[in-house]
């Protein structure tokens, strides 16, 4: 059982919410005078105008562990890692930390860009907490991994913004705590740079047997490193554990749909024939997580549409989005029998190995009966793809390709008019 | 490869920490590098660099002694040159002038720091005293001979003039955590120093001596930088001047104070620093 290195307990950090912030003394002394039944007083229990940005957070870590903290903007990350620095102090609970920490909230910090690379990396250093002998002694590592060895006498100020956070990422990347936090300095950077980290972090805590607490967005980087995660939501732990669970959790939070969804009601373009519409589209065999599927993963499509007229020679299309709008896969299916007035065919759409990079995806599906579009509903489903230590290996989020899935239709036959939930 | 374990930390509201000063020390090299990225950055891309610290005092002094000397025609005692009473009074002044912009401007000019990293606070206003105390130093060099040469000889007093040195700078350190402190929290105590300053230069007497003015004396005793300049005077100018027992008493104890008071408020308040800032 390695030792516990940190222990929280019940840590809990409130804010008092500016209503009136009392930036200059003439203002407190004028609001004070206003009320002065207020000055003084002690509400109890809490104001409205408090904000507790962490609440009973409880946990440990061992010695040599990983641990990867992930949540939404706003969560208590960052606050949580601030209570740890003993940059700013709990309101309630404790902290005991066995060693020394040592932290990494910004990169560059107290980099003056008047001063050269050089003397920058003793300015840094000693800010970290460095003797003066110690950046000596690792001065030229420092140099080596920054990569910056011609420049070092120039003025940061003219460093390109790749060879600045090198360099501010080298001089952190060598202090030697036996706990060391580190708070999404890894978003900086180009693809490269992000390997050269996640490996320095990956070394530092199997060799060297350092307790890491890794606060990043990049769940690539959180499964591949982490032994252990944690999801933080609202200021509280939402999820400990391992981290894809953390992750898939993460995921889900937002955009619970059902897993059958109703398009009867969706806005079409009037250029829609709309003899065949759709009429309902269903995640297939989604069990608890209704369009989320894990990469690699099977994606079940049913689709149930309503003929007002025969239609001949008809087919459907799925167009996926990414996020940002762009397409990047599009699913034709073959040909089908002629539809009947009055029917109400159905067309089940199997994807398997879906290797679309996690993510958020729009589905539009259209309908379309020779050269006629019979039917588009924009924006029918948002599926979401899912991490997994499968993806995380081949690094998706970073470098961002787009696998347009097999697909295999199968019509599932006019069935009984079943009642749409 | 066995370490020892340090002792564990505890991290809790309100706790006290035994450890602050302790850290103090352990961070002293960090209050070096800082003075020292101060002191390097203002000579970096300078042109005129360590000529101002000529062309200040020397300006000053002219002007001074024409107001006070030539103008308002004060007393110059036993001195031999009216304008050695002023350069001898500028230094000490330009040292708690410096020292206390300096540390009462530290927090804030190094907030990004504050909020990002864990350093006892304490560090920033003495850093900017160690500024304060190059830049001392190098005006002195300077002075130094430009007093022997208008007549000033150099007497066993000089070995004295440390002390007084230490007095205005403990003096500037007690306002300047005040003033730190409270500007964190109340912005507009930023335009109070260079007031404070403003208003010092006439209230202090680098310009005149106050020894013979007894009328104004005793009032004039109230500001801590009097037995300061005094003691300046007297051990700079080898006895051209007399040196009040009781005016540096006076000073002495107010620095005192003010450093006593000051380092409980700052210490105080010094939590929440990083919340506020």
């Amino acid at each position: 059982m390695p030792d516990t290195v940190i222990r929280v307990e019940g840590l809990g950090k409130k804010y008092r919410l500016g209503v009136i912030r009392h930036s200059t003394l003439r203002d407190r002394l004028a609001h004070a005078l206003a009320a002065p039944r207020r000055w003084g007083r002690r509400r109890a229990g809490g104001d409205p105008g408090d904000f507790w940005a962490l609440r009973d957070v409880s946990f440990e870590v061992g010695r040599g562990e990983v641990l990867g903290i992930i949540g939404r903007n706003g969560a208590g990350k960052s606050t949580l890692l601030k209570v740890l620095s003993r940059i700013t102090e709990p309101t309630t609970g404790r902290v005991t930390l066995t060693g020394r920490l040592a932290s990494l909230l910004e990169v560059g910090t107290g980099f003056h860009p008047e001063l050269s690379g050089r003397e920058n990396i003793f300015l840094n250093g000693a800010i970290l907490g460095m003797s003066r002998a110690e950046i000596r002694r690792k001065f030229d590592e420092i140099v080596a991994f920054a990569e910056v060895e011609q420049f070092l006498d120039t003025p940061v100020k003219h460093y390109s913004s790749g060879m600045y956070v090198r360099l501010a990422f080298a001089v952190a990347a060598h202090l030697e705590p036996e706990i060391l936090v580190v708070d999404e300095v890894l978003a900086v950077g180009d693809a490269a740079f992000q390997q050269k980290c996640l490996g320095k972090i990956r070394e530092v805590s199997t060799h060297d047997g350092r307790t890491v607490l890794l606060v990043s967005h990049n769940m690539d980087s959180i499964i591949r490193l982490c032994r252990k995660a944690m999801l933080l939501a609202h200021g509280r732990i939402e999820v400990i554990g391992a981290p894809l669970d953390a992750v898939s959790r993460y995921a889900r939070v937002h955009g619970r749909q059902a897993a059958a969804v109703d398009c009867r009601a969706a806005v079409r373009p009037a250029w829609a024939e709309r003899s065949l519409v759709l009429e309902r589209v269903e995640h297939a065999g989604a069990g608890a997580a209704p369009w989320a599927v894990p990469f690699g993963g099977d994606l079940a499509i049913a689709c149930e549409l309503a003929a007002s007229r025969t239609v001949r020679g008809w087919s459907m299309f799925l167009a996926f989005f990414s996020a940002s709008g762009v397409e990047v896969a599009a699913i034709h299916s073959p040909i089908q029998p002629p539809a009947t007035a009055g029917s109400r065919p159905q067309l089940r759409c199997r994807l398997a190995d879906f290797r679309l990079t996690p993510g958020s995806y729009v589905i539009n599906i259209g309908v379309r009966a020779g050269p006629q579009m019979t039917d588009l509903v924009a924006a029918a489903a948002t599926i979401e793809v899912l991490p997994t230590e499968h993806s995380a290996e081949l690094q998706t989020a970073i470098l961002s390709g787009f696998y347009v899935p097999n697909a295999e239709f199968a019509p599932a036959g006019p069935g009984p008019d079943r009642p749409l939930t | 490869m066995t370490t020892p374990t340090p002792a564990p930390l505890i991290i809790e509201a309100g706790r006290a920490d035994r450890h602050y000063w302790r850290d103090l020390w352990r961070y002293r090299e960090l209050l070096g590098f800082l003075a020292w990225r101060d002191i390097k950055v203002r000579y970096k891309q300078a042109v005129l660099g360590c000529a101002w610290a000529l062309i200040q005092p020397a300006v000053q002094t002219v002007l001074l002694t024409f107001v006070f000397g030539v103008l308002a025609k004060m007393p110059k005692g036993g001195v031999g040159h009216y304008s050695l009473l002023v350069l001898a009074g500028l230094l000490p002044w330009q040292l708690f002038s410096s020292a206390f912009s300096g540390a009462g401007s530290s927090l804030l000019s190094n907030s990004h720091l504050i909020s990002k990293i864990y350093f006892p606070r304490l560090v920033t206003p003495l850093a900017a005293l160690g500024v304060a105390l190059v830049d001392f130093a190098v005006m002195l060099v300077i002075t130094l001979p430009v007093l022997f040469v208008w007549g000033a000889v150099p007497t066993w007093r000089l070995l004295v003039l440390p002390c007084f040195i230490l007095a205005a700078l403990l003096i500037a350190l007690g306002a300047g955590l005040w003033i730190s402190a409270l500007t964190v929290k109340y912005r507009d105590f930023r335009y109070i120093a260079p007031f404070l300053l403003q208003v010092g230069l006439f209230v202090t007497p680098v310009g005149y001596r106050t020894d013979l003015l007894p009328h104004w004396r005793g009032l004039l005793a109230l500001n801590p930088l009097t037995g300061v300049v005094g003691g300046f005077r007297w051990s700079l100018l080898g006895g051209g001047t007399d040196l009040n027992g009781t005016e540096v008493a006076t000073s002495l104890a107010i620095a005192a104070i003010l450093v006593g008071t000051g380092l409980w408020y700052f210490r105080a308040t010094e939590r929440q620093f990083a919340d506020v800032i």
